[in-house]
């Protein structure tokens, strides 16, 4: 065998596949013994098997006595699918290699005899091999653990759970000095980060470039009706749809959220004249039911599936020839990675369609094409490393046995998210961990860790361990509860809905869920249940799955489309619809802002289009009406969607100017904002995360409500008695991105730069017109109510004939 | 003061933006069901362990509408407690606070159904109190005139031009009124509630509570 080269066993396999390794596939080999190593290669490219190879190889010509490699991927139905995929190569070339999963659906019994004898290769997610590091017998399961394989490492690189992982395998390279590391990712922007990430700090980490393959043949699907002004339902699209399923093998039509996804499912089978097989899968069905869906797309028995995120990530579907995306992508990065999905033959173009599901989404998703057509991804810098999940980590350290701070402190900076950690940051994650902080030192609960007299740190009740596990995980799931057909005890689960959803339901409501319309029976304990309903018109579920706000480059790359003189790539219906916007006010451009003023309704609207995305949109709102009702302009309520803010109230604004200004709107984000929902959220996010809120123990799961309630008054007694606490401060640089993302409120004004344009108009304007129709309205109640009592009451004592 | 000024049984009332009543000719101020202690109870209770600020709140308040009335009298409700033993567990701060709030004014607790006994609190502690015309006690009693209650913790809903508004209410009529809940962190029924819909007359009028309180229509 040449260096490097496979041994003829696998040469032999490949061979009799008709199949030849990729260049890549052979390099990851040649470079086995790199201590890190990051593969970029585009989906279907044999991205999994060339992590495995060094492994399988490695394994078959020496042999190995416990645990050789482990594998961790973002989702548990990846895990189930590589064991699949795995095991086929490996019994066909008669290799004794034991092969298993390990994750949350993994049967207690299963789980103990692994810890026991654990098998050559584990598969398994960053939350449960958290929770394997938090066992006192860690070192005896890893001992000998030569390869780590982090599968998708683009998505977990987007999130805490990414930096979770990172920290365990800070401890797993502590218990295996020489364990080598290798990252398995699709197209990204920056490699260099991710790699960054991955490596041992400061461990350099190189990184393969796999052939990119062809262009994806990529267009927006046509249809005879022009899409509705708002909503984000495309029922406008299902016929084109169902033509383009017979016309292929197997379609996956992605949708950015659950409800979504069962609103289209459901209007695809009342429009499946020919009973064509077609199923659902999205994160809120019961994982039976998924695992069917799974099962039945494997055997290549079904002609299309309507799915979200969940099977975004590389699972292998077989002979899927088509993807659409339902709805604007938001995103240009995870869009190609869907575009990816279809056609699994490396070197053969993918074919995707884009379906945008409003009138605006249609100006998005020319958008996304042209960014997909010059390969302009969007990126996001990955901030330091986030100190809740630190402060979870070094619990998680205690539960395993006693520690050195120092000791800690070095293995934790060696995580690349955290390398940049200050011995004093640190020190106020340890000492939070061991009496709650200072605001919180009268209560036992929060008193978890000592110092015994030899200086180490363990748990002061040995058995916080088990609760301290039960919270692990960094996944903040909206709380939801369990659906299941009333009859006898223990029905079948169809799913799960948002506990807020299962609140606004009364006996008799109507429902979607896997497709099916249902009943609300009533509540029992925490289970929805429901019955089997054959009426027409369900009341939607509302599960939110995640709601993307549009990356900045694909923001910027819209702002450039209008300033275009006139629009052949786009519809006519949307190139009239901003003729018409250009005619009667402006198009918003990259370096103004563009604010609208007009009655309505007996109210004052005020529309600023400042395309920084949903949530800093919303945030903006949110600062916005707390200037406006100081102004005394008496604002009502907002709504926000990915470009615009519609703010309506009982006078109008005459000088944007003052409203604008980013030292006032700052204030107001450390001031006022900080009693807003959305920081309670918030925190209540890395509160729970860092232990401070035990959403699960011994006794029973807190509900959502309850978890709320304790978490906003620990917010707002935390925020009064003591503003500086660790968990304010970490709540205070999460209010930067995400939820509240005011990073790109600052970055809007940085580029506006005080040239705000406000017209003045006697009517609504076509592009703010679809803002009316939106929903997630937000209500202020305020000054405006005031005022609006006041007339109510100065009628009810004039009828008493009462001087108001 | 800012109050809306209304008539029971001949005696002149001010309905305060906080939700206390306030008896100028007597130098009496009138507040219920502050449900003290409530997150202690709550706790107590197998529910979420709530930090108790809210005691600290109700308190707060209570203090301001007593600087402002300077009453020489303060008669609470009923439900003053969430129950016995939140009254008993009420934290040495508190405690102090309220021994403050009793120096040199007359304080009267009345019997609600959540602190039916008296408590180790100074005051004194009563099922009922007539001060004629009026008399207060906790729950609103049928066929009573010149009554004062609490209990209910109604709360109205006003349909104005542009939005229906909800908040905490007095309610009243020719016979008696209902005060608002005065204490943080409690609910509210609405007037719609058959309860109350029984008890009011039909010509009654609600006064809802906030910034500026305002006399409105008692929504049915």
């Amino acid at each position: 065998m040449a260096p490097g080269g496979l041994p003829p066993v696998f040469e032999n396999w490949f061979a009799s596949r008709g199949w030849q390794a990729h260049p890549h596939q052979l390099d990851m080999l040649t470079r086995a013994d790199a201590p890190c190593l990051l593969l970029i290669a585009p989906t279907g490219g044999g991205k999994t098997m060339a992590g495995f190879l060094p492994s399988l190889v490695d394994l078959a010509e020496k042999g190995h006595d416990g645990l050789h490699t482990l594998y961790i991927s973002p989702l548990k139905a990846l895990a189930a699918d590589i064991k699949r995929n795995l095991r086929t190569p490996v019994e066909e070339m008669g290799l004794s290699i034991r092969i298993e999963d390990r994750t949350g659906d993994t049967s207690q019994t299963r789980k103990k005899a692994q810890r026991v004898d654990p098998p050559h290769i584990l598969l398994t997610t960053p939350e449960s091999l958290a929770l394997l590091t938090s066992y006192e017998d860690a070192p005896r399961m890893f001992r000998g653990l030569k390869r780590v394989i982090v599968d998708e490492i683009h998505a977990l690189a987007e999130s805490k759970r990414g930096d979770q992982l990172m920290l365990a395998l800070a401890r797993l390279q502590t218990l295996c000095p020489d364990l080598r590391r290798v990252g398995l990712s699709a197209t990204v922007d920056d490699p260099k980060a991710i790699a960054n990430l991955l490596a041992r700090h400061p461990d350099p980490c190189d990184i393969l470039l796999a052939d990119p393959g062809p262009d994806a043949d990529i267009s927006m699907l046509e249809t005879e009706e022009p899409p509705p002004w708002s909503g984000g339902g495309a029922g406008y699209a299902i016929p084109a749809v169902m033509d383009q399923i017979r016309q292929h093998n197997t379609t996956l039509i992605f949708h950015n959220t659950r409800a979504q996804a069962e609103i289209f499912f459901h209007n695809l089978w009342l429009a499946n004249e020919d009973s064509l097989p077609i199923g659902i899968h999205h994160g809120s069905l019961d994982r039976q039911q998924r695992e069917r869906v799974e099962a039945a797309m494997v055997r290549g028995d079904l002609r299309a599936i309507v799915c979200t995120g969940s099977l975004d990530l590389g699972i292998d579907w077989g002979d899927v020839d088509l993807v659409i995306q339902v709805g604007a992508p938001k995103n240009v990065k995870r869009l190609v990675q869907r575009i990816g999905r279809a056609n699994h033959r490396y070197n053969a173009p993918s074919k995707a369609l884009l379906v945008p599901a409003n009138r605006f989404e249609v100006i998005e998703c020319v958008a996304a094409l042209q960014a997909v057509r010059d390969h302009d991804l969007d990126g996001e810098t990955h901030g330091p490393g986030p100190r809740d999940v630190l402060c979870q980590h070094i619990l998680l350290a205690a539960a395993s046995g006693p520690f050195r701070a120092d000791d800690l402190f070095k293995e934790m900076t060696s995580a690349g998210a955290f390398a940049t950690l200050l011995r004093d940051q640190f020190d106020a994650c340890l000492d939070f961990c061991a009496t709650g902080g200072y605001a919180l030192r009268a209560y036992d609960r929060w008193q978890r860790l000592v110092q015994t007299p030899e200086g180490l740190w363990q748990l002061r009740d040995p058995r916080a361990a088990a609760r301290i596990r039960m919270n692990a995980g960094t996944i903040q799931d909206t709380d939801t509860l369990k659906v299941r057909l009333k009859r006898a005890r223990g029905g079948r689960p169809l799913g799960e809905v948002e506990e807020g959803f299962a609140a606004s339901l009364s006996p008799g409501d109507t429902f979607l869920i896997g497709g099916k319309i249902v009943r609300y029976e009533g509540l029992r304990e925490m289970t929805v249940e429901v019955s089997r309903n054959a009426s027409k018109k369900p009341k939607i579920a509302t599960f939110m799955g995640t709601k993307f706000s549009t990356s900045t480059q694909l923001s910027q790359r819209i702002l450039r489309l209008f300033q275009h003189q006139d629009w052949p790539e786009l519809p006519q219906h949307t190139a009239d619809w901003l003729n018409l916007q250009r005619d009667l006010s402006r198009l918003p451009q990259s370096d103004r802002l563009l604010v609208e003023s007009f009655p309505r309704d007996g109210r004052e609207n005020l529309c600023i289009y400042g395309f920084a995305g949903r949530n800093a949109q919303q945030t903006l709102g949110l600062l916005l009406t707390k200037r406006m009702e100081d102004m005394g302009l008496a604002p009502m309520g907002f709504v926000a969607t990915d470009y615009a803010t519609l703010i309506w109230g009982l006078d109008a604004v005459t000088d944007p100017s003052s409203l604008f200004d980013a030292d006032v709107l700052r204030d107001g984000l450390d001031g006022w904002l900080a009693g807003n929902a959305l920081m309670k959220r918030t925190f209540r996010g890395v509160a729970t995360i860092a232990g401070l809120i035990e959403r699960n123990t011994p006794s029973a799961r807190k509900n959502g409500r309850e978890a709320t309630f304790s978490s906003d008054i620990l917010y707002d007694t935390l925020l009064k008695y003591d503003p500086d606490h660790l968990m304010m401060q970490i709540t205070r640089e999460e209010a930067m991105r995400g939820l509240v993302d005011f990073a790109r409120i600052e970055e809007m004004l940085a580029r506006v730069d005080g040239r705000i344009d406000l017209v003045g108009l006697d009517h609504v304007t076509p592009l703010a017109a679809p803002l009316f129709l939106e929903v997630g309205k937000v209500r202020i109640d305020g000054d405006a109510e005031e005022r609006l009592l006041a007339e109510e009451s100065a009628d009810v004592m004039r009828e008493a004939g009462l001087q108001p | 003061m800012n109050g809306v000024p209304f008539t029971l049984a001949g005696a002149q009332l001010i309905a305060l933006g906080s939700g206390a009543l306030w008896w100028e000719d007597r130098n009496i101020l009138c507040v219920s069901d502050l449900h003290l202690g409530k997150s202690e109870r709550t706790a107590r209770r197998g529910g979420p362990s709530l930090p108790p600020y809210e005691t600290r709140d109700t308190l707060t308040r209570l203090e301001s509408d007593l600087r402002l009335t300077n009453a020489g009298t303060i008669i609470c409700l009923g439900d003053s407690f969430d129950d016995r033993a939140a009254a008993e567990a009420l934290p040495e701060q508190d405690r102090l606070w309220v021994s403050r709030l009793q120096a040199g004014r007359r304080w009267v607790w009345i019997e609600g159904n959540h602190d039916p006994g008296p408590i180790d609190l100074g005051g004194s502690h009563l099922a009922e109190l007539p001060l004629p015309p009026l008399s207060f006690r906790h729950i609103a009693k049928p066929g009573k005139s010149g009554e004062i209650s609490g209990h209910y913790h109604p709360k109205v809903q006003v349909q104005t031009r542009l939005r229906t508004i909800s908040r905490p209410a007095f309610l009243f009529d020719s016979d008696r009124v209902i005060l608002p809940a005065f204490g943080t962190y409690t609910g509210g029924l609405r007037s719609t509630d058959e309860a109350l819909t029984k008890l009011m007359r039909p010509e009654a009028r609600a006064i809802v509570t906030g910034q500026t309180p305002r006399l409105v229509a008692m929504a049915r």
